[in-house]
């Protein structure tokens, strides 16, 4: 063993045993208390309050008092039109808006990758990236004013000599509106990251492709998209395993719909909000209510992450 | 073979139809936005008479004026200059101090935590046990609920952590060999080095206070509380609610005048903060920070 080691190491970490680790740490443990605090108290303290699922709530004898009822909760809620309509939405607005909505910053990374003029791409970007950062309660206010009866897309309409259109409290055109604003709202942003993998692909590759007579599809193909398939598999684990909270979008449904379209649009967190807020449900009921969707929601990420690291690719974990 | 002309050509042909396509789905996307903007401006007697409004005819303020004349648009408004303002110092405060601490690999526990903080991403207690913890720190009809509950973002601590990794540890060795103190390295070197990357996420944190409402309409329930995004959702999504009294009250004082231009004088007003640091959050994420999130 060498002696000729840098002295200053030895004395700030005297010796490798956890006390004199810890010690040596200690700082970082100060500095974590607070972070550690909050997760316990916002993060865990409700994952405890899950025990309500397998209870009767009394409000007066508070989470831990409440009576055990067992499953009684589970049991209720497949007689439940209510649940059942919203579970069945949750499925079909997540599986729908990630099946659409998932290509579309590829597409739109690989399209803005190709543009030559700097400043238009940036200027195109800047366009894409916007609504990311509006709040859903404005741009659901800003579709509501556009899709009214005298907002600017009837007016369009009834220049062209058509019959007024009223998605938002049309149940069959609902969804569709769900899907194409979220793309709006997110599709810009969503690309970003595309665009940074984009970026370190080495340009001599993309020479060396053209001096052999590739054209700038075959490039795409070949070239393009194999650097980004790894993102694209990571993001695609992560978006389905939070599908059902992203991809149904509270934000987005709850400022968007009203009651003429709940049939299609009312969701298991849309449902967990407004019964237990408006009609002011029994709190057991609604937390089970949520557990089955935060339990779908755990096994989809983890059939998702095993898929993935089967096919040859990197999961999450 | 395919000789190198036709090559060219093709690509110059797939280049303008780029431009073109690129160029029409941004239409498609600014086009709500301009057409917030124009109705904000326009006279309700030029807006009537058009078939379809889409060429700016008429410049007036009358919309804004009343908007900023409206007390509970102003109250909403300080409302969310407070919350944005103290959500952003105690958000960053937990943030830095535990992606500094988190991105020391070797510290014992380190990795359990890191663990337990990830899977808070993938997994939560729901909505009623999250209210009733909310409601037992006493949090209810409290401006704070929009402060604390919210302070964490899991997903910007990660990136923040990976981004400390990454500073050289030669830089905070010695500092230590003169004494100092872990804190304080990270005040006075580790903070000032990372300035620009830690304002990024600052300015990250405050237009998520900013765009705040999902709390506020869980715990607040006194419209003088309320802060901008609820004000908005009565004035713009329904006008029947708890705080119907605000619509309510605005929509009488104005019975004359035009409402959809003060609907969307309120949006062009309330997004002005947004627009004012847009330009710098895209100048910094671009440069593909986020892209560091995905690993680990």
């Amino acid at each position: 063993m060498k002696t000729s080691r840098i002295p200053v190491f030895k004395t700030s970490l005297k010796d490798s045993s956890i006390a004199g680790k810890i010690f040596f740490y200690r700082y970082f443990y100060l500095m974590l208390l607070p972070v550690v605090i909050w997760y316990f108290v916002f993060s865990y303290t409700p994952m405890y309050g899950i025990t309500l699922a397998f209870k009767s709530f009394n409000y007066n004898e508070g989470i831990i008092g409440s009576p055990w009822i067992g499953f009684q909760n589970f049991l209720d809620m497949v007689k439940d039109p209510g649940f059942i309509s919203a579970f069945k939405n949750t499925l079909i607005i997540s599986f729908c808006k990630l099946l659409i909505h998932f290509p579309v910053p590829i597409i739109l990374s690989i399209l803005l990758n190709e543009m030559t003029r700097r400043r238009l791409k940036k200027v195109y970007q800047t366009i894409f990236t916007f609504p990311h950062f509006i709040s859903w309660v404005v741009m659901s206010g800003i579709i509501i004013s556009i899709l009214s009866k005298d907002g600017i897309v009837n007016q369009i309409i009834s220049v062209f000599g058509g019959d007024a259109v009223s998605p938002l409290v049309t149940s069959s055109q609902f969804r569709t509106v769900i899907y194409t604003t979220h793309i709006w709202k997110q599709m810009g942003w969503d690309s970003i990251i595309y665009l940074a993998a984009l970026a370190n692909i080495n340009p001599e590759l993309l020479e060396a492709a053209s001096i052999d007579g590739a054209g700038r599809f075959q490039k795409i193909m070949h070239i393009t998209w194999p650097c980004i398939r790894g993102t694209a598999a990571i993001l695609l684990i992560l978006q389905i395993g939070l599908m059902l909270n992203i991809g149904s979008g509270f934000d987005q449904i709850f400022n968007l719909y009203n009651s003429s379209v709940y049939d299609v649009a009312d969701t298991i967190d849309t449902f967990i909000f407004r019964t237990t807020f408006t009609i002011g449900s029994d709190f057991g009921y609604m937390t089970a209510v949520g557990l089955v969707k935060s339990v779908i929601n755990l096994l989809l990420l983890i059939t998702a992450n095993y898929t993935v690291r089967k096919l040859g690719e990197q999961g999450i974990f | 073979m395919i000789n190198s002309k036709t090559l060219k050509n093709e690509g110059k042909l797939f280049s303008i139809l780029n431009i073109i396509l690129l160029g029409l789905l941004s239409v498609i996307a600014i086009f709500p936005f301009y057409n917030v903007f124009i109705v904000s401006l326009a006279k309700i007697e030029v807006i009537v008479k058009q078939p379809v409004y889409i060429i700016p005819l008429s410049f007036d303020l009358t919309s804004y004026k009343q908007i900023v004349m409206e007390p509970k648009f102003v109250n909403a408004m300080l409302v969310s200059i407070f919350v944005t303002v103290s959500g952003v110092c105690l958000s960053m405060l937990l943030s830095v101090l535990g992606a500094y601490a988190l991105s020391k690999k070797n510290m014992p526990g380190r990795n359990f935590l890191l663990a337990a903080i990830l899977f808070t991403m993938f997994f939560n207690g729901g909505l009623i046990p999250y209210y009733l913890v909310v409601k037992n720190a006493g949090l209810i009809n409290n401006v704070l609920c929009m402060v604390i509950p919210p302070a964490i973002n899991t997903f910007y601590l990660i990136i923040m952590k990976n981004y400390f990794t990454t500073i050289p540890a030669s830089l905070e060795e010695s500092a230590r060999i003169d004494g100092a103190n872990d804190i304080f390295i990270l005040i006075r070197i580790i903070i000032p080095t990372s300035a620009p990357f830690i304002a990024t996420f600052a300015l990250f944190y405050s237009v998520d206070r900013w765009n705040e409402w999902w709390n506020a309409l869980m715990f607040i329930n006194e419209s003088k509380k309320a802060p901008l995004q609820i004000f908005l959702r009565e004035i713009l999504i329904n006008f029947s609610n708890q705080f119907s009294t605000m619509a309510e009250a605005l929509r009488d004082r104005n019975k004359t005048t035009y409402l959809k231009g003060i609907q969307m004088a309120a949006v062009v007003v309330s997004s002005i903060p947004i627009l004012l640091v847009y330009p710098y959050l895209q100048k910094h994420f671009v440069k593909g920070i986020l892209v560091g999130a995905l690993k680990e």
